[in-house]
């Protein structure tokens, strides 16, 4: 096996939690906060630190408005976060056709 | 281990993916079409003086075949425009939780034209409005769970009313209403009130 995949991993996208955001936000267009924390059942104070990290990674876009006079907070997934993810992926990918093909 | 470890991530990855997809295609058209051809069912039902079973069971299935090609219409034209595929995952599993209670339902609608007189029984189609509500109810809300959150509003709004009614059958007003304009009043009504709703606050985001 290549030992030099692992160290590629994005570390960011890595963690758990934020895996679990990139992976959500990658299906759907948009995603309100409300919506991802239930889909993922996390806490507010984890999610919004998740959120944070990927968006000052450059991978999240958080966008304020107001949907029937109610604050509404939507996450998209930017350009760079879709590149990074993909290439997240396709390393795990080669990571788990190369231990296959031993 | 570490291959173990990478299959596990991609598999959560699939997951998490198939779930967030959620089905958001045309739902204001739709609901807008449903209710139109909903109210003008009714009326023509009403106005036509349609009251024997098997006419008004008859009326009730052709409405909802032309509602039904109607909304497979407008999936299928936003489907092309936004180049997407028809048969979405997320399209599939709204129509895999609306299929058990509408087979139910069909089955009611069957078995009355079936076993029905000819003649008129208005008991018997408040009976079957009453089912019909409360199936279609518990189909929106299942389909809910892989449409936006409001859905589910809409499947409980219908569930209520359905409830209301079949609570009050033997009163003297539920005795007066006729089938035909309770059908067009909920099931246009509903449909028309949302899609409305729908069409001036849903987000202009497509997909599938």
């Amino acid at each position: 096996m290549n030992p030099d995949l692992f160290p590629r991993l994005n570390r960011v996208i890595h963690e758990k939690g934020r895996l679990a955001i990139m992976s959500a936000l990658a299906a759907a267009p948009e995603l309100t906060f409300t919506e991802l924390r239930d889909l993922l059942d996390m806490t507010d104070g984890n999610l919004t630190t998740h959120i944070r990290t990927l968006q000052q990674e450059g991978f999240v876009s958080v966008a304020k408005s107001y949907q029937n006079n109610r604050p509404l907070t939507s996450c998209t997934l930017t350009a760079a976060g879709r590149k990074a993810f993909a290439q997240y992926i396709d390393l795990l990918d080669q990571i788990v056709r190369q231990s296959r093909s031993k | 281990m570490e291959t173990k470890w990478a299959v596990d991530n991609l598999q959560t990855i699939r997951t998490l993916m198939e779930r967030s997809a959620l089905y958001r295609r045309a739902l204001a058209p739709i609901m807008i079409l449903a209710g139109a051809i909903g109210i003008a069912a009714g009326l023509t039902g009403w106005l036509c003086r349609i009251e024997s079973n098997r006419g008004f069971v008859c009326l009730w299935l052709v409405t909802a075949i032309i509602s039904l090609a109607g909304a497979l219409f407008l999936m299928r034209r936003q489907a092309l425009k936004d180049s997407e595929t028809f048969w979405s995952p997320p399209t599939r599993r709204v129509c895999q939780a609306l299929l058990p209670a509408f087979f139910v339902g069909l089955v009611m609608a069957c078995l009355i034209l079936a076993f029905s007189s000819g003649s008129g029984g208005q008991g018997i189609q408040l009976f079957l409005v009453i089912l019909w509500v409360l199936f279609y109810g518990c189909a929106v809300h299942a389909a809910g769970f892989f449409m936006p959150r409001g859905i589910r509003w809409l499947g409980w709004l219908f569930i209520i009313v359905g409830c209301v009614i079949f609570s009050s059958l033997g009163g003297h007003w539920v005795d007066r209403l006729q089938p035909h304009l309770l059908m067009g009043g909920i099931f246009g009504g509903l449909h028309l009130a949302y899609g409305i709703y729908l069409h001036f606050t849903e987000q202009k985001t497509p997909t599938a």
